[in-house]
């Protein structure tokens, strides 16, 4: 059995903001019904959660589920627990139609940190999207462009900020991240 | 810059997180339709200065298929709705009237 390597293992950056790659972490792709009760089931036998709200990402000890679209949801927990958590959600949702795969091993995830208006400017200049106080706050998740490519992202609390993208670009965000920190860039937009 | 609000998932974004998807509300000829309706189908579509209705999709976000009616010349977003609709929902079209008097798009107005 080959050992399982996250995208960039160590990864990290230090400047306006600090960015790191938070290494394994277990990703479920379930989509399906949201409202059916079976799938509320589900989440809850799988993450330990209630099924997410529209665009909002909710979490529980190590688990969080985030809300992707109106018929997709985003499982994540721990890399071990994966295959258990998809026994779960089977079992739960034996019957009726749905998909539940592992991608964990197609998906990587950064965590920028910093003074809360640091996160924020960093996110701020790589995607198209509102960081101001009262547009964007911790239990949201928000999936958009990122530079060139598509990310998600959501607020653990006002100085944290989780960003999970493909795999396959893991290095290409990894280095927008650090690009939005270097000395000399900051603009203070968000206090 | 173009700004939609995706009726799926709510967000409203800037046109770089979308993708456009053509002329809404096509009607579709394909084997069996005669040669005059394939060509047409194919090839004349709609290119106003004015009043147009799309197809767009959430690519880079909730990857849905939408509707949008918008102003080819001002940019201006009059709505977005569903994909799942034939023809444009009647409060669009309210909204287009009051803003434009006297619009025409292929068969409405």
């Amino acid at each position: 059995m080959s050992e399982a390597q996250s995208a960039m293992p160590g990864a990290a950056f230090e400047g306006a903001h600090t960015v790191r790659e938070t290494g394994l972490c277990g990703m479920i792709t379930l989509r399906g019904d949201l409202g059916a009760s079976a799938m509320a089931e589900a989440v809850r036998d799988a993450a330990g959660t209630a099924v997410p709200g529209r665009r909002e990402i909710v979490h529980e000890g190590a688990s969080s589920v985030a809300w992707m679209s109106p018929d997709e949801l985003l499982v994540m927990t721990e890399y071990a627990r994966v295959p258990e958590a998809l026994a779960a959600i089977g079992a739960a949702l034996k019957g009726a139609h749905h998909l539940a795969v592992d991608v964990s091993d197609a998906r990587a995830m950064f965590e920028v940190t910093g003074k809360p208006g640091a996160v924020r400017e960093a996110i701020a200049k790589l995607c198209p999207v509102d960081m101001g106080h009262d547009a964007f706050a911790p239990g949201q998740i928000r999936r958009t462009r990122m530079g060139q490519v598509a990310a998600a992202f959501w607020m653990v609390d006002e100085g944290t900020i989780r960003v999970v993208c493909f795999r396959s670009v893991a290095e290409y965000v990894f280095g927008l991240l650090r690009d939005a920190g270097l000395p000399g860039g900051e603009v203070g937009l968000f206090g | 810059m173009l700004i939609l609000e995706c009726p799926c998932c709510g967000v409203k974004g800037e046109e770089t997180e979308f993708a456009p998807g053509g002329e809404a509300h096509l009607k579709r000829f394909g084997p069996g339709s005669s040669e005059d309706d394939f060509h047409a189908y194919l090839f004349e579509k709609e290119n106003p200065r004015g009043v147009h209705f799309e197809r767009w999709r959430h690519a880079n976000g909730c990857g849905k298929w939408f509707h949008a009616a918008r102003d080819t010349l001002t940019l201006e977003v009059f709505g977005t709705y569903p994909a799942q609709t034939a023809e444009p929902p009647k409060d669009i079209r309210d909204k287009i009237a009051a803003r434009r008097p006297g619009w025409r798009w292929r068969e409405f107005s």
